[in-house]
């Protein structure tokens, strides 16, 4: 198997590690018993991500999409965010070997995941609000 | 990249030199084929013989036991096919193991498309084929029984004596596949007591593309491949000479030095292991304590998967295997560890280091050298840990 250039360096060197104390959005995506799982913390203001951390257990593919999603998110409205697909992933990581296209699934199901769950809080606020 | 340290011996090794030097002139010099009946030609058909005798040497078989095939794949298909065909008539039912290696598995998984019927026998934790489940599964219709010397993956060694002696009470055929402990280990047919045995030439510093059948005299075995008269009408093709004459070299070398470097590998094993238990938390033996190849050494590294750990060990220089499902090409991990009762997302994390003769005490310590700092940062990486606050609790997550 012969990861490209790119998804080696996100490999080895993965762009926003961690946690988020104060997420506004968490999402959970994964199975360990499929062997890769993953946690995306987001922080929004004024609709846009401004902050991002993952955790990720799995393969040298799924840590490097995890990182690569983040890179693409942040700064980004959440409108722009949620148009990132599994393809626009992998593209930007010069590509993907065929039996790990599932690992950007991962990343993009992550983000999205995180996404509903910020809105889900923010409805809740909203609702609050209004009693 | 300044250092390489291989350690994936179970996988393939490197032709031993002495091996190269024997095979060569059998390519542009004495290239005759050893079917033809001129004098040139018989000096190829002389060095066949010849391999034979030494494949027969290393066994304690005879030479007319020996039938040279392409490597282990095809040797336990040969083995397992021929038999379940030529024995339809006395039964259908055919018994293996649930580790077995896929050569077998799949080949009894095709068998069972055509009819046949198929036992996978469980294993204990250590990886021991359960004998009271085994003696439970023979019917009369039972023609075969086929479970490996080794395993693969944990080095697990199977009673293959006790397993051989029910098989002989029913008068059932005993095939061992033994790709993992010929040239490491004795393998002695008759002290075995197996009817077939197959082993491959280049997990023991042969040339790859070439194995043996062993086949008792008196066995009733089909062919599996059809054609000229070669091999004594059981394996038609022109004989494959030059790496025929290297699988014999390698068994000669290994005759004499077998022994000293199973002491060799594991000392160096036994201290990879103990090492790595020392320094790393959270991490699993797999396979026996010592009824376990010596240079073999399984693990799993719980809350990270294998092939991350890999692809760093790659980093550092050193080549090493996973039963982690993203390497093996498909979504499960390893059938071995989870036949082993290894939960799934433990399996994912497992490592397997198969040390060998080019291995040095420098070797393992630059290994314990560099594990734990990966296993460190993958760990910092990875949402699971133990008692890690916020982080996901392990062994709970379903679908």
């Amino acid at each position: 198997m012969a990861y490209s250039e790119k998804v080696m360096e996100h490999f080895m060197h993965p762009r926003n590690v961690g946690r988020l104390e104060d997420a506004d959005g968490v999402g959970k995506v994964g199975n360990p018993v499929c062997g890769d799982i993953m946690t995306i913390y987001i922080k929004v203001k004024d609709d846009i991500i401004v902050d991002i951390k993952f955790k990720t257990f799995g393969c040298g593919a799924a840590i490097a999409t995890s990182s690569m999603v983040t890179e693409l998110v942040k700064g980004k409205t959440i409108e722009e965010a949620l148009k990132i697909t599994n393809k626009t992933v992998a593209e930007a990581l010069d590509g993907l070997p065929p039996i790990k296209m599932h690992c950007s699934l991962l990343a993009e199901d992550g983000i999205k995941s995180a996404i509903e769950d910020y809105k889900k809080k923010q409805g809740g606020v909203k609702n609050k609000g209004k009693l | 990249m300044g250092r390489f340290i291989y350690l994936d011996h179970n996988a393939t090794t490197s032709a031993d030199l002495r091996v190269v030097e024997a095979v060569m002139p059998y390519f542009n010099k004495e290239y005759g084929n050893p079917s033809s009946i001129y004098k040139f030609a018989q000096e190829a058909r002389e060095a066949v013989e010849v391999a034979r005798g030494k494949v027969a040497k290393i066994l304690n078989a005879k030479p007319e036991e020996i039938v040279f095939t392409s490597g282990g794949t095809e040797a336990d298909n040969f083995a397992i096919k021929g038999i379940a065909y030529t024995n339809k008539e006395r039964g259908n039912h055919i018994i293996t193991s649930k580790i077995e290696h896929h050569a077998v598995l799949n080949t009894c998984k095709w068998l069972e498309k055509q009819g046949f019927k198929v036992t996978y026998i469980g294993v204990d934790k250590y990886g021991i084929v359960n004998l009271d489940e085994l003696k439970r599964a023979i019917t009369d219709k039972t023609i075969l029984i086929t479970i490996m010397h080794a395993n693969n993956e944990t080095g697990t060694i199977e009673p293959i004596r006790e397993i051989s002696k029910i098989a002989k009470e029913k008068g059932i055929y005993f095939h061992t596949d033994a790709v993992q402990t010929v040239g490491k280990i004795p393998v002695d047919v008759n002290e075995l007591g197996v009817d077939l045995l197959s082993l491959s030439g280049h997990k023991f510093y042969g040339p790859k593309g070439v194995g043996a059948l062993f086949i008792r005299k008196r066995t009733k075995i089909d062919s599996l491949l059809h054609g000229g008269h070669h091999e004594k009408n059981r394996r038609a093709g022109t004989e494959n000479v030059p790496i025929i004459v290297g699988l014999g070299k390698a068994c000669e070398i290994a005759m004499e030095e077998k022994e000293k470097e199973e002491n060799r590998l594991k000392a160096l094993r036994d201290r990879l292991q103990k090492e790595i238990t020392k320094k790393i938390d959270d991490v699993i033996i797999n396979g026996h304590p010592e009824k376990r190849l010596a240079g073999t050494l399984n693990i799993c590294v719980k809350y990270v998967e294998g092939e991350s750990m890999l692809l760093n060990l790659d980093y550092e220089g050193i080549a090493a295997s996973s039963g982690s499902a993203c390497t093996s090409g498909s979504l499960e991990p390893s059938h071995v560890l989870l036949a082993l009762g290894i939960p799934p997302e433990v399996a994912h994390g497992s490592l397997r280091f198969s040390l060998g003769r080019d291995n040095t005490e420098e070797d393992i310590g630059h290994v314990i050298e560099v594990l734990p700092p990966i296993v460190k940062k993958l760990r910092a990486m990875s949402p699971f840990g133990r008692g890690r606050e916020g982080g996901l609790r392990w062994h709970t997550q379903k679908r």
